[in-house]
């Protein structure tokens, strides 16, 4: 209980939010909806000014003439082209502002995400003398480049989405979409799911990590090779342990004869910044928390409790954490 | 019978006193048990609808306390995501499909035959078996979610999700199910509607003197008519791919998942109209009676209602602007959906002419009418945001969304029903609702309303999806989530209000008088309530406010009194041109819906109900429409 307490209590931080945008479509996006907010804004304020002016005016004496049919005709006349002018602009802003964030059609997908109920299988394709490889809930991404995902569903639809990045766009089963990401500067971007997609809807998070470019590349190659093996004899242990449980079913760690591919690859899970799609900070004490019951944390997710003594946990843990 | 004989039984034979007695004994529903479930009298089905819709709206109103319960605080564990899923389910489906659409065609079937002057609605009838269809598919679902096998697939239940392989049980059977219960109650009433609207008027009710809710009751009955067959293939489908599989929806053998989205919003889009331009009609109402003057341009907001109405076919792919379709054809709609601000602002613009140029009372209803724009023309404005794809990518299926429906739903709806319950109930109970607690009820809805919903467009725009149980701490959205969690109690206390206030004043209110507010259409010309007949003389009309300009001259035209019978008149110009019999009360249509329910619900288990349940069906329709003796019918 005070792991999971703690576990709670830490996971990640980071931005997520539309009107903090660090890259080019997200930005190209924001000044959409500024610009349309502050004129309607705009606009309901002075409709409101009529409103009160209407019922509230000191009504004419018998002796005045009462407003005339023809002048309210002409206001209202002018109120509706006005309303058509000024959705006109907006359709065509909205036409110009989605050809500025529209995926080049020559473009070639580097990063390719398939949603799983729920989480998010990342594989990234082979560039230059990197070979591709696999991943999950966390993308890496170089700082100023545009970077093409082709969006994929094993199941159900889900929605990517990363608002300080870009838009959404949904993950459909049976099609393939597009994406373009950019991120400006350097940080960590959360997103998550948001098409509802079931149980733990709420609980599928994704991490894009925007570095420069040779951090990038360090990182593309050090994933892309098998997982490294800890001197720690208790990581040594818990790799024995996770070899014979049924954790290798599911899971592939490269490197060893653990293969499975129902859940996420977990090669180089130490590394994340994240686990559990985003629910909790990566450390030795939140994943004995997942490991030990994970359906307490995330209820209904597809991870079996797997009875382990408390000596199995500390070293199945420890040896997670040690796959860097 | 030649038409001498009967001259004896017509109503201008009798003397006031002696006519109204005899169309009494004629009219009137036989008390008793029995009666009560045989009456095909429109006013009192009508109230029956009314009030069943308002339960199911306090009903949906404690689901989404609930939520707002669990969402008052992160990693809140007072519901699991299970019944969470259920309950935003329930939610959303039971205040679309058994609150919204039926509450307002409810009060269509009160109103109608009653503003347009005849006695009693078309297809009495299968009015009363459409009465019986909705409660029982409201009795489905709500008994469904009470013994926790509710639906939790979201309200417009997105394939594959909802489909065999990850929806397992019969819970989105019982979704899909309770839809065609509603789709063909609402077909019913729409049908009713429209002939009602054409074929009943009172004489010299020509097109031009139609009162707007009228209009928008029929324009609304032609969406619904055009618009629920594409909901009932897409859940007929869904059933079937459920129950013996086909793969309608199924990738993996050449079906398709979008081919939902589109079936289910070329329904839903239109739905929303569905909502709002019964709504539309009822604020012209009341604004013509509060501010003592016609609405101005009459002409431009018949023209609206019908433009709305095309118009509403026309943008479906704006709820599927992030589901990967062509960026042109998205454009298209993009340019549709804002398109209908047109006549939506031509409508703002007419009501505030008219109140400019009227003298505003400021009583319950109109404070409701003042709401509904307030709020209205914030949701219309977030409509038109949504309507643009680059931010749509931001906003769709975001807590901005939310808001958005909810200021466009209940700001654009329920503000204006409840100034028309305000408005009608004495002409519904014979009775006045308290003007002070009205007041109140006002108040606390209007600022509980703004409250809850208002930051929900800024939780929206920082990131928070909608339909999630929960959030983690570490978001910052928990400030927001409180503020709102505690807004939603001045809401609910309003709506409390406004519930005790409806039930006290219809058993102690101040007795009403035929026309307490002094109104010009022609349900305010006969008593509070009406009696069984309506009208004893049925009104010649000749103008647009019949009563207001003193031109309402009641007239016995010949009907008989003997046997129920209405004055059918012609389209455009409500010419008389026949007596028609209108249906006697009967039990068959209780029968035959009892039958269908029986056979809708086996099938959510077995194909084969859809064999043998058709056979009481058979029977009950047999007896419902055994000929009746009567001369006209045989022939």
């Amino acid at each position: 209980m005070p792991i999971l307490m703690v576990a709670l209590a830490s996971g990640c931080s980071g931005n997520q939010s539309a009107l903090d945008p660090n890259g080019a479509p997200a930005v190209h996006i924001e000044h959409l909806i500024l610009a349309i907010v502050i004129i309607c804004t705009a606009i309901w304020v002075l409709v409101m000014v009529v409103l009160a002016v209407a019922v509230l005016r000191r009504r004419p004496g018998s002796a005045e003439k009462p407003t005339s049919e023809k002048r309210l005709t002409t206001m209202v006349s002018a109120a509706v082209v006005a309303t058509a002018l000024i959705i006109a602009g907006f359709t065509i802003a909205s036409f110009y502002t989605t050809r500025n964030i529209g995926v080049p059609e020559d473009a070639a997908p580097t990063v390719t995400v398939r949603g799983q109920q729920w989480w998010w299988q990342v594989f990234y394709a082979s560039s230059g003398s990197t070979p591709g490889f696999q991943t999950a809930n966390e993308i890496h991404i170089p700082v100023g480049k545009d970077v093409h995902l082709k969006l994929e569903s094993s199941d159900v639809i889900h929605s990517f989405w990363v608002p300080s990045l870009a838009g959404k766009q949904d993950l459909v089963p049976g099609r393939s979409n597009d994406l373009l990401l950019r991120a400006e500067k350097p940080g960590v971007y959360r997103g998550q799911c948001a098409e509802f997609c079931g149980l733990q809807h709420s609980h599928m998070a994704i991490m894009v990590v925007a570095e420069p470019p040779a951090d990038y590349e360090r990182w593309a190659a050090a994933q892309s090779g098998n997982a490294a093996t800890s001197a720690d004899p208790d990581a040594r242990a818990g790799q024995a342990i996770f070899l014979a449980k049924p954790c290798a079913a599911c899971h592939t760690v490269r490197g060893t004869s653990a293969s499975g591919t129902t859940g996420p690859d977990l090669t180089h899970i130490g590394s994340r910044q994240t686990i559990v799609a985003g629910l909790m900070e990566t450390t030795r004490g939140s994943l004995a928390a997942w490991i030990a019951d994970p359906q307490t944390l995330k209820p209904g997710n597809n991870m079996p409790i797997v009875p382990l003594t408390s000596a199995e946990l500390q070293n199945i843990s420890a040896y997670m954490e040690s796959l860097k | 019978m030649t038409p001498e004989d009967d001259r004896d039984s017509r109503d201008t034979a009798f003397e006031a006193a002696e006519l109204e007695r005899r169309l009494a004994a004629t009219w009137a529903t036989p008390p008793g048990l029995v009666g009560a479930l045989s009456t095909v009298d429109h006013k009192i089905i009508g109230r029956r609808y009314i009030t069943t819709a308002f339960v199911f709206l306090a009903l949906g109103g404690l689901l989404s306390l609930l939520m707002r319960l669990q969402l008052a605080q992160p990693e809140a564990r007072f519901i699991g995501p299970d019944r969470y899923n259920q309950i935003f389910t329930v939610h959303g489906t039971n205040m679309m499909f058994l609150f919204a659409v039926p509450v307002m065609q409810a009060m269509a079937i009160y109103l109608v035959p009653l503003m347009v002057g005849t006695r009693n609605i078309a297809f009495p009838r299968l009015n009363a078996f459409s009465y019986w269809i909705y409660l029982a598919g409201g009795l489905l679902l709500w008994i469904a979610f009470a013994i926790d096998t509710g639906p939790d697939v979201g309200w417009f239940a997105y394939v594959p999700l909802a489909g065999p392989q990850y929806a397992a049980g019969k819970r989105t059977d019982i979704w899909a199910q309770m839809i065609t219960f509603t789709e063909v109650s609402a077909l019913a009433v729409a049908v009713e509607i429209v002939v009602t609207v054409f074929k009943q008027r009172a004489p010299g009710m020509s097109l031009d003197r139609i009162p707007l809710f009228v209009w928008s009751m029929l324009v609304t009955s032609f969406l619904v008519i055009l618009a629920m067959p594409a909901i009932m293939i897409a859940s007929t489908s869904l059933i079937l791919d459920r129950l013996v599989g086909t793969h309608f929806f199924n990738p993996a053998e050449g079906g398709d998942v979008l081919l939902w989205q589109h079936l289910f919003w070329f329904f839903g889009h239109p739905e929303v109209y569905i909502i709002f331009l019964p709504a539309v009609g009822m604020v012209s109402t009341i604004v013509a009676t509060f501010t003592r003057s016609p609405v101005f341009g009459y002409l431009g907001m018949v023209m609206a209602l019908v433009a709305t109405g095309v118009l509403a076919f026309g943008l479906w792919v704006h709820h599927m602007f992030v589901a990967g379709l062509p960026r042109l054809g998205e454009s298209f709609f993009t340019a549709s959906s804002m398109a209908i601000a047109v006549p939506a602002g031509l409508q703002i613009f007419c009501w505030l002419a008219t109140m400019w140029a009227g003298k505003p009372i400021f009583k319950t209803p109109f404070l409701f009418v003042l709401g509904f724009i307030v709020i209205f023309v914030i949701g219309g404005m977030t409509g038109v945001m949504v309507a643009s794809v680059p931010f749509d990518t931001q906003v769709h299926d975001t807590y901005f969304v939310v808001a958005h429906f909810h200021y466009v739903l209940v700001g654009g709806a329920v503000f204006p029903l409840l100034g028309a319950i305000y408005y009608w109930f004495p002409k519904l109970t014979g009775r006045m609702m308290n003007e002070t607690t009205g007041r109140w009820v006002f108040g606390l809805i209007f600022t509980g309303f703004n409250l809850t919903f208002f930051p929900m467009h800024i939780l929206g725009l920082r990131g928070m999806p909608r339909r999630i149980y929960t959030y983690q701490p570490e978001m910052p959205w928990s400030g927001l989530n409180m503020f709102i969690s505690l807004s939603a109690i001045i809401l609910a206390a309003g709506f409390l209000l406004f519930f005790i206030d409806a039930i006290r004043s219809a058993r102690a209110g101040a007795t009403a008088s035929a026309n307490p507010w002094g109104a010009t259409t022609l349900e305010w010309a006969t008593t509070s309530p009406p009696p069984a007949y309506n009208f004893a003389k049925l009104p010649l009309v000749d103008s647009l406010e019949p009563i207001h300009d003193d031109a309402l001259l009641p007239a016995a035209i010949g009907l008989r009194v003997d046997r129920r019978e209405l004055l059918i008149t012609s389209v455009v110009e409500a010419a008389p041109e026949a007596r028609e019999s209108s249906s006697g009360d009967s039990i068959w249509p209780l029968w035959a819906a009892l039958a269908t329910t029986v056979a809708l619900i086996w099938s959510i288990f077995s194909p084969w109900a859809v064999v043998w349940g058709s056979i009481p069906i058979a029977i009950a329709l047999i007896g419902w429409f055994w000929p009746k003796g009567v001369p006209e019918d045989d022939s």
